[in-house]
């Protein structure tokens, strides 16, 4: 069997506690590092604790066992979410959390996978991670390897040409052994993704290109568990789930923020912070 | 030293019909193919013309034409890679180093993946298609990325043994061929290294480092200086990064002058290349030779060169004007 240490956990409201002590390290590891991306990591969360904790094989003491599933971070500046989660794991102890950003970290800035083992590629550069998860589905499925592979995106990102590229790839080739999800928060940089660069109708055009689409309330975790659960028995197409999210999620003066996109916690700020997770 | 050998093997390989490299790249990608499992190929939709048509015959599961999308196929080639494959991803030079530059940077170079890439089409002989597709900036490119291994094939078989060489070699490769047939001039004995030189013979006077297929014009203009008294040698510099340092140190030691003769711009490929080197290790004159920073245009291929004046008796005029004779 699997050399997975981690058992699947599908109890809802263990996946929540786990997403409240996610939630808490990345506030910790911003604040610390005093610069990073608070929105876009916090409102991620829900739908990255479940895919690791819910649906992965995973063996953190062995991070490139051949089946293991891959996940890939595609917006990459949500990095201190995929530390948080990898640190849950015990793929590194707690407290090199402490060295996001600094120098010669393997926490970089954005995820590198020279630098931290678990990382399956280096991503940062937006558009590019649903490409490379193709590339790994159909390097598994030559192998007849059962492995899964998700790939998290930004919806702002879903304005790269690449993004489109790679999904005519994914329906093209029925890579049904892939589940990605757009963490559709509807903020970006410059300011609403529908001021920047409207993305709609999204669910109609990633239908259009040939994809099973699940739209969720991507913070209702009952909702991502059977939604991952459904991408898994869709056979023959590729799976989009589109999780509708709050940028900031879990901090209520972060909540919707623009500003948050790409700065760090205050320590009083992040003081709120943890009375309001640990509360919420 | 690299390897060292005179002309021996010449009056055999003379013979030959001259031959593209891309139409080696495609039988020896198939040989490849029928040996080892673990090869993967992708294109862009041109498929006929980088010659991997011939693996995707044979081997229709293991390739993947990607459509005209070079972004997304370096992506994909990447994450094949991260499964034990050994992708090799082709399309004109053009498209794979220009328009797929960041992935190339972000997902082959700095993920470090093993990723092939082997562009054909490169330079200005591919001709009447015009600039657009005339590739002149692909080695400067690639060579600036950290990780990137650089070469440029002179013929036929050497095109054969890079090939082989980098499907054994773990890292990304980046490999530029041409259209057009060339003739055949290394030896038949001739095995290609990554990163050694092949010297066909030194000069006192003179030395030319070339790629490509300025190797065989090289050693035309190196026979019209010799009959004029300038001792002149030619070396082919298949291997642009990493560069053969112990053979170009020690033919500048040598030599009067360094010329260095290439299929690209003049600024940041082989030229670029040799002289950042010597000027911090052997200062030496040197001349380049290649495309003066500018963009090609329709044509056919010899008119293109001498256009350019990619040809033996530009490399001579600037020998003797370098040597003052």
């Amino acid at each position: 069997m699997s050399a997975t240490t981690k058992s699947k956990i599908k109890d809802i409201s263990e996946l929540n506690n786990i997403a409240k002590s996610v939630r808490l390290k990345i506030l910790h590891m911003l604040t610390n590092a005093g610069s990073g991306h608070t929105g876009g990591s916090l409102s991620a969360a829900d739908v990255a604790v479940a895919i690791y904790f819910s649906k992965m094989n995973f063996n953190p003491q062995d991070p490139s066992w051949k089946d293991r599933d891959r996940f890939i971070l595609s917006k990459g500046h949500a990095a201190p979410l995929l530390y948080a989660i990898m640190a849950e794991a015990r793929y590194f102890p707690e407290e090199t959390l402490d060295n996001l950003r600094q120098i010669e970290s393997p926490l970089q800035g954005h995820p590198c996978c020279k630098r931290l083992a678990g990382v399956e590629v280096s991503t940062g550069s937006l558009g590019q991670g649903l490409s490379v998860a193709n590339g790994i589905a159909l390097g598994l499925r030559l192998d007849n390897n059962p492995a899964r592979v998700y790939c998290i995106m930004g919806d702002g990102e879903t304005q790269e040409g690449q993004v489109w590229e790679a999904a005519m790839t994914a329906a093209h080739y029925r890579i049904d052994n892939l589940c990605a999800v757009i963490d559709k928060n509807g903020l970006q940089i410059d300011g609403p993704v529908s001021k920047v660069m409207n993305i709609e109708p999204v669910a109609d055009k990633w239908s259009a290109f040939g994809w099973h689409v699940i739209e969720i309330d991507g913070h209702n975790m009952e909702q991502i568990v059977i939604a991952l659960d459904k991408a898994e028995s869709v056979k023959g197409k590729p799976t989009m789930i589109i999780a509708n999210t709050t940028k900031g999620k879990g901090v209520s003066f972060f909540e919707n923020k623009v500003e948050y996109h790409g700065i760090t916690p205050t320590r009083e700020e992040l003081a709120k912070a943890v009375v309001e997770i640990n509360n919420g | 030293m690299g390897n060292t050998a005179e002309t021996k093997g010449k009056e055999q390989t003379a013979l030959k019909k001259p031959k593209a490299t891309r139409e080696a790249y495609g039988e020896t990608l198939l040989e490849l193919g029928r040996k080892r499992k673990d090869i993967v190929v992708l294109d862009a939709d041109l498929s006929g013309s980088t010659k991997t048509g011939k693996f995707a015959k044979e081997f229709p599961d293991r390739f993947f034409n990607m459509g005209v999308a070079e972004q997304d196929m370096i992506g994909t080639a990447a994450g094949l890679s991260l499964t034990g494959k050994v992708p090799f991803a082709s399309t004109f030079a053009v498209f794979e180093t220009g328009r797929a530059w960041d992935q190339i940077r972000q997902t082959v170079c700095y993920s470090n993946t093993n990723v092939k890439l082997v562009a054909t089409h490169g330079g200005i002989t591919v001709g009447e298609d015009g600039a657009s597709h005339q590739a002149l900036e692909d080695i400067a490119l690639m060579r600036v990325l950290p990780n990137m291994t650089v070469i440029v094939p002179a013929d036929a078989a050497e095109t054969s043994s890079v090939i082989n060489a980098i499907a054994d070699y773990k890292g990304p490769v980046y490999v530029r061929l041409g259209r057009s047939n060339v003739p055949h001039v290394m030896p038949e004995d001739y095995k290609f290294i990554i990163g050694k030189a092949f010297v066909f013979n030194t000069g006192k006077d003179a030395n030319i480092i070339a790629a490509g297929i300025m190797v065989d014009i090289a050693k035309q203009a190196a026979e019209i200086l010799k009959k004029e008294g300038i001792d002149t040698g030619v070396i082919n510099m298949s291997t642009i990064k990493p560069l053969d340092e112990n053979v170009l140190l020690s033919v500048a030691k040598k030599s009067k002058v360094i010329i260095t003769a290439e299929e690209h711009s003049v600024i940041g490929g082989l030229g670029g290349a040799v002289c950042e080197f010597l000027s911090e290790n052997c200062p030496t004159p040197v001349r380049r030779i290649g495309i003066n920073d500018s963009f090609g245009c329709s044509g056919n291929s010899d008119d293109l060169l001498n256009l350019h004046e990619l040809t033996a008796d530009n490399i001579v005029k600037t020998v003797k004007s370098a040597l003052k004779k």
